[in-house]
C-alpha cells in the first residue's frame, strides 16, 4: 500500500491531446467528404438527376411484366454459368494449394525467395477483378466459356491461397512438434500435423469461393466470356426489358440456392 | 542408456538456458527433473530429442551422439525418443487410432502413412497398447472427443507405439485434476517399469515427483544444483532450486517459452527445405 489518504474521483479514458487530437481527426474527415463532394458533382448534370426518379418508374413499367416464355431458353447459358463457377473454383482452389503452402511463414522452402513470389501471385490474382481478368482472356484465348473458367480460376488463386496461407500460419505448433518427434518425414508431418487442422478451412474457404464465384460468372457474358451474362447482353442491347426482369430474377434465385449450399455445407463442418 | 555431457543451449538473444548439464540415466530409471519456470527444464528435454537444438556438448543415446546427426539420421533416431507433451499436443482432428499410429510414422514409408495403410503388426500393437492405457473401445474417437486424462493416455500410446528406448515428458499432469494426475503418473511409472524403459519427467508438482520418481534433478537457471533420492529433497534444497521469492526467474520462463517455440518455427521452416 502507498500512503495516498484521498483518491481522486475523475478517471478519464484519453488524456488531453488525445481528446484534442481525436476531435482533429473527426473534422479533418469531415472538411475532406465536403472537399470530396464539391469536387465530385462538378460534372454532375442535376436535369438528369432531378429526372431520375421518373425515369427509374419509366424503366421498371417497362421491365413489368417479366417475361416467363423467355425461361426455357435461359436453362443452357445458366448451365453454362454454374459450370463457369464450378470448373473455375476447382481449378483455382488446385492452384491455389501450393501457393499457400509457399507463402505460409511455417510452411514455405524459402522466407528469402519462395515466400515474396507467392505473395506476388496472391496479390496480383486478388488486385484484378475476375471482369477484367475475362476481360484479358477472352483478347487471348477467344470467346467462350474457356476464358470465363479461366478468369475465374485466375481470381480464385489469390483469394483461396490468402486465406488458405493463413489458416496454415494459424495451426497448433505443438501438434506439428509432437509429430516431428516421432521421428516422421517432412511429408509426413504435413500430412499429419498440418493438414489435418486446415482441412476445415480448406472446405469452408472453397465453398465461400464457389459461392462468390457463382454471382461473379453471371456477369462474365457481358464481355463475352460465356453464361448468362451473354444473354442479359443480348437483351440489353435490344432494349427487351422484360426479358432482362426474367435474367434478373433468375440470377438471384441462383445466387440464393448457392448461398443456401454453401451456408450447409459450412456448417456441415464446424 | 541417455548420457548428457556438458549440454548446453544459447538462445539467439544471448540468453543462457542450460549450461553446462552433465547426466547419466541408466535403463529403467525415471527421472523427475524439478525447477522454476525459466530453469531450462523445456529446453533440456527438447534438446535431446533436437526439437531444440542444443549449442554446445553431447547427446548420447547408446552410443550415438544425437547433437551431432544431419537431418535423415536426426530422423531416424527421433523413432527411439519418444515423448509425452503437457497439453497431450494430440493431432486434435484425426481418431484416436490415427495418433496412435503416428507414432509409427518413423517406420512407414509415406503412402502407406497417407493411406492409412499401417502393417498388420503395428495396428495390433496400437490395439495392445490401447488396451494397456484402457481406451479399447474408444479407438474410432475423435481425439478432440475424449476428456484430459483420456488424451494424455493416447499420447502414453502413441509414445509407446514407437518402441522407443527413452521416453521425455514434458508436464504430463500440467492441464488435469490431481486425482488424474496420480492416475497418469501411476500408469506412465508403470509401462516404464514394464519395458525397463528410462524416462525424463519435466514436472511442477514436488510432491507428485517425491511420490512417483526414483531419481530427482533439481534445475535452476540452466544448472543442475541437486542431484538425489526423492527423499533426500529436504526444505534447504528446495530453497536451492527455487528460491524463496524468485520473481525474476518466472519471467524469464515466459521469455524462455517464446524462445523455444520461436527455434521450434525456424526448424520447421529448415526441414521444410
Amino acid at each position: 500500500m502507498t500512503e495516498i489518504t484521498h483518491y481522486r474521483q475523475t478517471w478519464t479514458h484519453r488524456t488531453p491531446r488525445a481528446r484534442l487530437l481525436l476531435w482533429t481527426g473527426w473534422a479533418a474527415l469531415v472538411a475532406l467528404f465536403l472537399w470530396c463532394w464539391q469536387v465530385m458533382t462538378e460534372n454532375t448534370i442535376w436535369a438528369f438527376v432531378w429526372d431520375a426518379p421518373r425515369q427509374a418508374a419509366d424503366i421498371g413499367s417497362r421491365m413489368m411484366p417479366p417475361r416467363l416464355s423467355y425461361l426455357p431458353e435461359l436453362m443452357v447459358p445458366l448451365w453454362d454459368t454454374l459450370n463457369i463457377a464450378t470448373l473455375g473454383t476447382i481449378a483455382g482452389v488446385i492452384m491455389a494449394v501450393p501457393v499457400a503452402f509457399l507463402a505460409a511463414r511455417n510452411t514455405t522452402p524459402s522466407t528469402r525467395l519462395l515466400r515474396p513470389i507467392a505473395l506476388f501471385i496472391i496479390v496480383a490474382s486478388r488486385s484484378i477483378n475476375s471482369l477484367i481478368w475475362a476481360l484479358l482472356l477472352v483478347a487471348i484465348i477467344g470467346p467462350g466459356l474457356l476464358a470465363g473458367i479461366v478468369a475465374i480460376a485466375l481470381r480464385s488463386i489469390g483469394f483461396v491461397g490468402k486465406l488458405l496461407y493463413e489458416a496454415i500460419e494459424e495451426t497448433d505448433a505443438r501438434q506439428i512438434e509432437a509429430i516431428e518427434a516421432t521421428g516422421a518425414s517432412a511429408t509426413q508431418v504435413l500430412s499429419y500435423g498440418i493438414v489435418p487442422q486446415i482441412m476445415p478451412a480448406f472446405w469452408g474457404i472453397s465453398v465461400f469461393r464457389w459461392d462468390i464465384n457463382i454471382r461473379e460468372s453471371t456477369i462474365l457474358g457481358l464481355v463475352g466470356a460465356g453464361g448468362i451474362g451473354l444473354k442479359l447482353q443480348a437483351s440489353l442491347n435490344v432494349l427487351a426489358w422484360p426479358q432482362v426482369t426474367v435474367i434478373l430474377l433468375l440470377i438471384l434465385g441462383t445466387v440464393v440456392v448457392s448461398e443456401w449450399v454453401s451456408a450447409s455445407v459450412r456448417k456441415a463442418i464446424i | 542408456m541417455l548420457k548428457l555431457e556438458g549440454l548446453s543451449k544459447t538462445y539467439k538473444t544471448g540468453d543462457a538456458a542450460l549450461s553446462d548439464v552433465t547426466l547419466t540415466i541408466p535403463k529403467g530409471q525415471i527421472v523427475g527433473l524439478i525447477g522454476p519456470s525459466g530453469a531450462g527444464k523445456s529446453t533440456l528435454i527438447r534438446c535431446i530429442n533436437r526439437l531444440v537444438e542444443p549449442t554446445a556438448g553431447k547427446v548420447l543415446l547408446g552410443d550415438i551422439n544425437l547433437a551431432r546427426l544431419g537431418k535423415t539420421e536426426l530422423r531416424r533416431q527421433r523413432r527411439r525418443i519418444g515423448m509425452i507433451f503437457q497439453e497431450y499436443a494430440l493431432v486434435e482432428r484425426l481418431t484416436v487410432m490415427e495418433n496412435v499410429l503416428s507414432g509409427r510414422l518413423g517406420y512407414v514409408p509415406f503412402w502407406r502413412s497417407f493411406l492409412r495403410r499401417y502393417p498388420g503388426r503395428d495396428v495390433q500393437q496400437a490395439y495392445r497398447l490401447l488396451d494397456r492405457v484402457g481406451l479399447m473401445h474408444q479407438a474410432d474417437k475423435r481425439a478432440d472427443a475424449l476428456s484430459g486424462g483420456q488424451r494424455q493416455r493416447v499420447g502414453i500410446a502413441r509414445a509407446l507405439a514407437q518402441e522407443p528406448e527413452l521416453l521425455l515428458v514434458d508436464e504430463p499432469t500440467a492441464s488435469l485434476d490431481p486425482k488424474t494426475s496420480r492416475q497418469i503418473m501411476r500408469l506412465l511409472t508403470e509401462v516404464c517399469a514394464e519395458r525397463d524403459l528410462p524416462a525424463i519427467v519435466n514436472i511442477h508438482d514436488v510432491p507428485l515427483a517425491q511420490q512417483f520418481m526414483q531419481r530427482i534433478i533439481g534445475l535452476r537457471a540452466g544448472s543442475v544444483v541437486f542431484d538425489g533420492a526423492p527423499s533426500e529433497l529436504t526444505e534447504s534444497v528446495l530453497t536451492t532450486i527455487y528460491g524463496a521469492e524468485d520473481w525474476h526467474a518466472m519471467r524469464r520462463g515466459d521469455e524462455e517459452q517464446s524462445e523455444a517455440e520461436a527455434d521450434a518455427r525456424d526448424r520447421m521452416a529448415a526441414l521444410a527445405e
